[in-house]
């Protein structure tokens, strides 16, 4: 095996602001370095890539220990919006786009975009509720053989 | 930091190649780095992205991040990726003699 990763497969399984970032943010990266790239959207993370929701991805204020925000705090209807806007202005002023633009910019850098079929089945969803980008509607085993040689990252 | 001969001249770099000095830059040690790379013959339009890194580089002290590049420098996204496939940030930092880009995005 080479040292260096030629191949990184990430799995964007959660639908908070917080879940799926960093998911975007490494298969972007990787393909910054040259890394080929795949993302598969599965559960929650689905709304990434789901033109209905896609822009009102947030934060998660209630069990989120990380904010140290009380627990009946963060239930006030409205503070997952606030704590989503500020965290949006910061990210802005580093240049980290929001979630529609970022991830037509890794489609565009030849990453490629697959949506779970399990979880798109369990929504009642179609190829329809998906952002253009989004390549294929794939299983599981369809995934594996697309990772094939390359790192999975579970998110 | 080693020293190495680029295009008839002797310039400083680092670890991985990139230039430590952008001063020590000249257009034939431009093309002897891309040649190097696999990026050979340098287009207009990978110059369009190289002299924008540079100058960008060389105005504020940072290399701009793959999003300004794509939205600023006149080369959408896509086509970016087709003129540098092992990554354009890194690979046009590279080329036009500037630092390795530290951002993340």
């Amino acid at each position: 095996m080479s040292d260096t990763i030629e191949k990184v497969s990430i799995v964007i399984s959660k639908g908070s602001l917080e879940g799926v970032y960093p998911g975007l943010i490494m298969a972007n990266g990787a393909r910054m370095e040259g890394i080929e790239a795949n993302v598969f959207f599965t559960f929650f993370g689905l709304d990434a890539i789901n033109k209905a929701k896609h822009e009102h991805v947030k934060v998660a204020t209630v069990g989120n220990p990380g904010l140290h925000l009380a627990t009946w705090a963060g239930g006030v209807p409205g503070v997952s919006a606030l704590v989503t806007h500020q965290l949006a202005r910061a990210m802005e002023k580093l240049d980290i786009p929001p979630i529609p633009e970022f991830v037509e910019m890794i489609a565009d850098s030849g990453a490629g975009l697959y949506a779970c079929k399990a979880s798109v089945d369990l929504f009642g969803l179609s190829e329809a509720d998906f952002i253009p980008q989004a390549q294929e509607i794939i299983t599981v085993g369809e995934f594996y053989a697309l990772a094939s040689g390359g790192q999975i990252i579970f998110t | 930091m080693t020293t190495t001969r680029l295009a008839g001249t002797t310039v400083e770099v680092d670890a991985e190649g990139f230039l430590t000095d952008p001063a020590q830059w000249n257009e034939q040690i431009a093309a002897e780095i891309a040649s190097a790379n696999g990026i050979e013959p340098l287009t207009d339009r990978h110059w369009q992205v190289i002299r924008f890194m540079r100058e960008t580089y060389l105005q504020t002290g940072s290399a701009p991040s793959i999003r300004s590049l794509g939205k600023t420098s006149g080369v959408p996204i896509k086509e970016l990726y087709a003129l540098f496939p092992k990554g354009p940030a890194k690979l046009a930092a590279k080329i036009g003699g500037i630092p390795k880009p530290r951002g993340c995005i």
